[in-house]
């Protein structure tokens, strides 16, 4: 099977100033384009939802995965990395 | 093609992993050796460690990158092989414990945490190597860590072998007694089956059957959390309403085991062979089959009702993920082991849940009497007994029943057993006391039922 080259970032926590500043500098650095991006406020919990391209990143994804994990530690926020293929997977037949 | 996932969906999948403990239980590597025999039992031996090594260097790493990939917790990486005992006719038991030790060095070698397959199929009567291993399974599960055993006493086909039924009991007992010190734990590692299954991922009772091809990638997955919550979100719901709701969970559920084994057969080469329907339980709260049950509405699991509503479970389970994925098999059911699972444990040790009513429960699910600790003093032709009745309901209904069963050294009714981690503990459940000795001594074959003659 084909593997896709898009991925899902998902960021939750607190809403605070910086926090597209933040991830979209990690995604720039490595030359992660992102291709659609919004967010809502979910019973008061901030939610981002990142679809991004890393056909060319320049680190693994695994790195990168690591670099998102980081930030989000940083910013105080859960971000995820995921490739798009598992919500394909499980939501579309 | 445009990306058309809303974002509630994307937050249902990380709310599955993330609260909820959704995981692919297994990647299980399946693996033929028929070919490593040689006249030398220690070469037969190295062979077999040499094709493991071979076959899945890369089985680890690749279930390592996509976790990573896909964000989904894969918690076990395991290999199954040709049960052992067709590969060591003219072998003494003896030899044969050191081919066990060589399955144990290839299992650390490749890093996995469990290695099936030293196991044989006796359904109908002894081979030579079938007998043999028997003997040796006490001593090899004492001498290693990672090696699992298991053994096929009957099928629907066949009967009941009750000659093996007999020594089984007696088994369990010597494997329980070499492993006193941690509690038996020996025979958390050992299955006696009724229609086992070629294609089963799910350890102890894994193996690569007979008609299996030389390599294939079967999937278990589990999720009793998503499925708990489901239930528990839809309080009022009737029971149809219910089973809808669980069906279309077990769909999500399932489809992300069948892409995992999709994306890991293409990248390790290895054919993709099923996906495994099961709801695994794990000692963590939150991860127990028992607390769908309760919430269901069942004030304790074990009380009356208890079947029917694990009945109705694990036939939308089934409904749901055979939609989802192109080839299901293995075990495919809800598991009910008494000691990796926190709801079940608690019922048992408040008195609510007996061997008993679990033994009605095996009728309506997979797979049977599973990790049940008893006293340490109960004879081999109770345990033998246990068998026998479990053997007779998958002979009859046609399905998958076992027993791991632990009669732990030393202790009496309302003792612990502790064995950690996925294995979990267990209270000492009392059994009957009436002997079932003579009916066990009688041995020879339940000859095979009349379900079984539809040709």
């Amino acid at each position: 099977m084909e593997e896709g080259k898009r991925a899902i970032i998902t960021v939750l926590g607190q809403d605070r100033v910086g926090i597209i500043y933040g991830i979209s500098g990690v995604l720039a650095n490595n030359n992660v384009n992102i291709l659609d991006i919004s967010q809502t406020i979910l019973q008061e919990f901030f939610t981002m939802v990142m679809v991004v391209d890393v056909a060319g990143s320049l680190v693994e994804f695994a790195q990168l995965k690591e670099q998102l994990d980081s930030k989000g530690k940083e910013l105080g926020l859960q971000v995820n990395l995921q490739h798009e293929d598992i919500f394909k997977f499980m939501h579309r037949i | 093609m445009p990306f058309n996932i809303s974002n509630e969906e994307i937050l249902e999948t990380w709310r599955m992993v993330e609260v909820e403990k959704l995981d692919i239980r297994t990647i299980t590597m399946g693996i033929n050796i028929l070919d490593c025999r040689d006249a030398d039992a220690d070469k037969t031996g190295r062979n077999i460690y040499d094709k493991i090594c071979r076959c899945a260097r890369d089985l680890v790493k690749v279930g390592q990158d996509i976790e990573k990939d896909f964000g989904i917790p894969i918690i076990n990486k395991r290999i199954s092989v040709t049960p052992v005992a067709m590969l060591v006719d003219g072998f003494s038991a003896a030899q044969i414990i050191k081919v066990g030790q060589y399955l144990d060095q290839a299992a650390r070698e490749v890093g996995v945490n469990f290695l099936g397959g030293f196991s044989a199929l006796v359904h109908k009567g002894y081979t030579r190597g079938g007998r043999e291993l028997i003997q040796a399974i006490p001593e090899t599960l004492a001498s290693t860590e990672h090696v699992c055993s298991s053994v096929n006493v009957g099928t629907t086909k066949a009967g009941i072998n009750m000659d093996a039924v007999c020594d089984m009991g007696k088994i369990i007992k010597a494997t329980a007694h070499l492993t006193a010190e941690k509690d038996g734990l020996g025979c958390a590692k050992l299955v006696v089956f009724c229609n086992a299954v070629d294609d089963n991922p799910f350890m102890a009772g894994a193996f690569h059957g007979p008609g299996e091809p030389e390599l294939v990638l079967n999937i278990g997955i589990s999720g009793p959390g998503v499925v708990g919550n489901v239930v528990k979100n839809n309080p009022d719901c009737d029971l149809g309403e219910l089973a809808n709701r669980i069906k279309n969970t077990a769909f999500k559920i399932t489809r992300s085991g069948e892409l995992v084994g999709r994306v890991a057969s293409n990248r390790l080469g290895v054919p993709f062979g099923i996906v495994d329907l099961s709801l695994a339980p794990t000692p963590a709260v939150g991860d127990s089959v028992a607390e769908i049950l309760e919430a269901m509405g069942l004030e304790r699991v074990g009380t009356h009702g208890s079947t029917a509503a694990l009945a109705l479970l694990n036939d939308a389970v089934k409904k749901g993920g055979a939609m989802a994925s192109s080839y299901v098999g293995g075990l495919s059911g809800a598991f009910i082991p008494v000691s990796e699972d926190a709801g079940m444990i608690a019922a048992a040790a408040a008195g609510a849940l007996s061997i008993d009513k679990l033994e009605a429960m095996t009728c309506v699910c997979s797979v049977g009497l599973d990790m049940i600790a008893v006293p340490g003093d109960t004879p081999a032709e109770t345990l033998s007994a246990i068998i026998a009745d479990e053997a007779a309901i998958g002979m009859i209904n046609r399905k998958t029943t076992a027993v791991r069963i632990i009669p732990a050294p030393g202790k009496k009714e309302g003792d612990y057993v502790e064995f950690g981690g996925l294995l979990g503990r267990a209270p000492v459940m009392p059994v009957n006391k009436n002997s079932s000795a003579l009916f066990i001594h009688r041995q020879g074959r339940i000859p095979a039922p009349i379900q079984a003659l539809n040709n």
